[in-house]
């Protein structure tokens, strides 16, 4: 089966196109993106990989829309962020996008339940509802023991589900995450990026970006940056069948 | 890999048939290395010669023979598993002479050849990776030969990304002599 290179597909969570950034101005001008084209589907996690510098940073903040692009367009389940209102673009984070960061940002005064609810709180769902899908979000993460616990009380893998439960939770389709399994020990983190790809398989499009090739090796996709420029992507690998001993030799 | 020693360890386990063993060897291995029977009671032939196992029935063949450990098996296992494998000396590894060589081909983009190399092996991880997501979940076994393999890979990768900053680097910095890398790792004693 073929799949869509970077470049497009017809039911994007996240398209990038030509997307080019540039900070400062003049011979002080320096180029973070070039040209980036990006396709994400639902279902599907993309790992950006590239060393320190390469954009890849700099390419999660302006599919988030927390930057705008100096050139290109940028669309979020079909809507172009371009010329979006101020209070239209914070919806869409708080609704349809969920932050995964390395150093997990959960409140420190608040519960884990309270993290977790706390994106639909602030887009104005009722309490008692936002609590319950923030608590669903703990279950699903396997955490929900854990819902009263304050973020200093728990280990650095909890905190992490936590982190992740806040940005699953309620109906996000677009989940974006910087070098998400932090400071973790390399089981840890892969539990950490096989939680990011359950997410993706309930219908979740995710960007992960990360220099770790061993984390990245969990997305459906790699795409490695250089320079601000998109330099290769792996294609579909055969299944893991491939690697267990063929039949003849039984 | 040392079939001999694997084999003496399912058998201090307990005394086992040839077919058995094959089974359990495949399962003990994450059923990523294949045996075939032969193999099984060839090796399990030479064990009984070095006094290292021994079999119920000396007046049985095939399968309805049963193997057990011996004490001299018991000890060669106990030696097997402390002592460190060779790896002393850096093997002539392929990839790394496919880099060194493309270094000097004139015409020959070395970024792009470790490009090529380095999407591949990622494409090999993420199959590896499966695995993990997948049977290796409840399969300690697999698990284990599973992360070995994801390891080896990433260290491969990780040079890649050194190779290639190093390449970078010596193109931009202002000539120097040509050194000579071939004598260079004959005297790191590559294995031929």
């Amino acid at each position: 089966m073929s799949r869509p290179g970077p470049g497009g597909s017809a039911v994007s969570v996240l398209e990038l196109r030509g997307v080019s950034k540039t900070y400062g101005q003049g011979p002080a001008a320096v180029r973070a993106l070039a040209g980036v084209d990006l396709s994400v589907r639902a279902g599907e996690m993309v790992a950006v990989m590239g060393p320190s510098g390469s954009g890849k940073s700099t390419l999660l903040t302006i599919a988030g829309s927390l930057e705008d692009p100096t050139s290109g367009d940028v669309l979020v389940c079909g809507m172009a962020l371009a010329g979006m209102p101020r209070k239209r673009k914070a919806r869409l984070r708080r609704r349809v996008i969920g932050y995964v960061f390395q150093d997990f940002n959960l409140l420190p005064g608040l519960t884990a339940a309270e993290n977790a609810a706390l994106p639909l709180e602030l887009d104005g769902v009722p309490v008692p509802k936002a609590r319950a899908a923030g608590l669903a979000a703990l279950e699903s993460l396997g955490v929900a023991d854990r819902a009263s616990w304050f973020p200093d009380q728990l280990s650095g893998g909890e905190r992490q589900r936590a982190a992740i439960a806040r940005a699953v939770v309620g109906d996000r389709r677009l989940l974006l995450a910087d070098e998400p399994s932090g400071a973790l020990d390399s089981v840890n983190a892969g539990e950490v990026m096989r939680l990011l790809h359950e997410a993706c398989q309930r219908g979740m499009a995710a960007v992960v970006v990360t220099h770790d090739a061993q984390l990245a090796a969990w997305a459906d996709r790699i795409v490695l940056l250089r320079d601000g420029r998109m330099t290769g992507h792996t294609t579909r690998p055969p299944g893991p069948e491939s690697l267990l001993m063929p039949e003849e030799t039984r | 890999m040392s079939v001999p020693h694997v084999l003496l360890a399912l058998l201090a386990e307990g005394p086992k048939y040839g077919l058995q063993l094959r089974e359990e060897f495949e399962a003990g291995t994450g059923e990523v290395w294949p045996l075939n029977v032969g193999q099984v009671y060839k090796t399990l032939g030479r064990l009984e010669r070095d006094g290292l196992a021994e079999s119920d029935d000396a007046g049985q063949e095939g399968p309805q023979k049963r193997f057990r450990i011996t004490v001299d098996g018991r000890q060669a296992l106990a030696d097997w598993l402390r002592t460190p494998p060779d790896l002393t000396s850096p093997p002539r590894d392929e990839l790394v002479m496919k880099v060194l060589v493309a270094a000097r081909v004139p015409g020959t983009d070395a970024h792009e050849v470790i490009q090529e190399h380095r999407l591949y092996l990622l494409e090999l991880m993420q199959q590896w990776t499966r695995l993990k997501e997948g049977e290796a979940r409840d399969d300690l076994s697999l698990a284990l030969v599973v992360d070995a393999e994801i390891f080896r890979l990433d260290a491969v990768i990780r040079w890649l990304d050194a190779a290639d900053v190093r390449l970078a680097r010596a193109a931009a910095a202002p000539p120097r002599p040509a050194a000579a890398p071939v004598p260079q790792l004959r005297r790191l004693g590559a294995r031929r």
